[in-house]
């Protein structure tokens, strides 16, 4: 089982993005959950500068975008 | 070059919707085609070209670049980065927190913030193609001033002071000195013709209805406004036009993009060149939703100690320009 954390403070993107790896989760049958995290502290420790970002397992997987359906795959396969 | 616009314009309106020239909805009409079509051309090329250049160019290597740097080159270059490097205003938080944990002074970082929502591409494209080079000229000068004088003042208090508790504390434990640049990408014309198309789409979807919008509205002034009502009641750059125009821009939200074409009608209309730059500039830079988006960082006595700050800025801008405009 895997955590997905979504870093960003609410914009739409970022909604976007959790919701995008949810979609990809649930079709793909993935053990992972999504979470959302917009506390502006826990971004700042986690080093992130552009959102929305991607952590999976307390690592940071991306910046600065919507990662595509393929990245998120091998994140979490 | 930019004919071609203004005979789409007269052909879509006057024979195609068959208005009158001469009539208020005619204008108004017209103003609209023109200026509309004229943007979303522009923009579409200008974003694509601009996105292709700076495809390597973001806040990471901003951050990189500023850290250690002596104050007085800090200002600057803040607000030089702030106006070319591309970040959504949503990310504003995680990158003054990235600036500030490394050791950046608050008054650059608020330099880049500061500049960011003045001045970007998408604000010069209509500058120019709107109002000219001079007036381009004018808004940049005065964008970047404000953003590098704003740091400086605001460092000069010590606004560190005012932050919230945890980002008080991350500053200052920051390691002081220069930071590692991320690596630079080497970028192929296939990589950095993706960027810019991402870019081009990203962008473009965001500000086309600012534009519809703002060029809505300005249409409207330009038609229904009767000719001589602005220059007859606050064309003589009377004092109180000014603080006015900048108090009135605060609750009024909109983008660079939504309130250039705004001030292209009130220019046209006869409003002085002070009050018109002071009422545009409070109206993108100091924003309701942008405060609150701060709160989270600052404590309230710096938000009001810049709100104010941005506030009497433009007001002496609006003046100095008004003064300037009756010399001249």
């Amino acid at each position: 089982m895997k955590t997905v954390k979504v870093l960003g403070s609410g914009c739409t993107k970022c909604v976007k993005t959790a919701e995008f790896i949810q979609q990809v989760v649930e079709q793909q049958g993935l053990d992972a959950t999504v979470i959302k995290e917009t506390n502006p502290e826990a971004i700042m420790n986690y080093g992130v500068m552009s959102t929305p970002a991607v952590v999976v397992d307390e690592q940071v997987k991306h910046t600065g975008s919507m990662p595509t359906a393929e990245q998120i795959t091998a994140w979490l396969a | 070059m930019f004919a071609v616009f203004t005979y789409l314009a007269d052909w879509l309106a006057y024979q195609v919707f068959g208005l009158d020239p001469e009539t208020d909805i005619g204008a108004a009409v017209h103003f609209f085609i023109e200026d509309s079509s004229k943007i979303f051309v522009l923009l579409i090329v200008m974003i694509y070209l601009i996105a292709l250049i700076r495809a390597s160019l973001n806040v990471e290597r901003v951050r990189a670049y500023l850290a250690g740097k002596p104050k007085w080159l800090g200002y600057s270059l803040g607000a030089g980065f702030g106006a070319i490097t591309p970040f959504c205003s949503c990310s504003s938080i995680p990158v003054f927190l990235g600036f500030t944990t490394a050791g950046i002074p608050v008054g650059i970082t608020m330099s880049f913030l500061l500049t960011s929502p003045l001045i970007n591409e998408v604000a010069i494209v209509l500058l120019f193609s709107l109002l000219g080079w001079q007036m381009t000229l004018i808004y940049l000068v005065i964008g970047l001033a404000v953003g590098m004088l704003g740091g400086l003042i605001l460092d000069s208090i010590h606004a560190e002071r005012h932050l919230q508790a945890f980002a008080r504390k991350a500053y200052e434990n920051a390691a002081t000195g220069s930071i590692d640049a991320p690596e630079t990408m080497r970028l192929s014309i296939t990589q950095r013709h993706e960027f810019a198309k991402a870019e081009l789409y990203d962008i473009f979807s965001r500000v086309w209805q600012w534009v519809l919008l703002g060029v809505g509205l300005g249409a409207a002034l330009h038609g229904f406004v009767p000719e001589g009502f602005i220059s007859d009641h606050l064309g003589q750059g009377q004092w109180w036009t000014v603080p006015s125009a900048t108090l009135l821009g605060i609750p009024l939200y909109a983008n660079a993009t939504g309130i250039i074409p705004v001030m292209e009608s009130l220019l046209n209309k006869g409003l002085p060149i002070g009050t018109t730059l002071a009422l545009c500039m409070s109206t993108v830079a100091v924003s309701f939703p942008e405060f609150i988006l701060l709160k989270q960082v600052m404590l309230w006595r710096l938000l009001a100690l810049i709100a104010v700050m941005l506030l009497v800025a433009f007001t002496l801008i609006g003046w100095l320009l008004n003064a300037l405009a009756w010399v001249l």
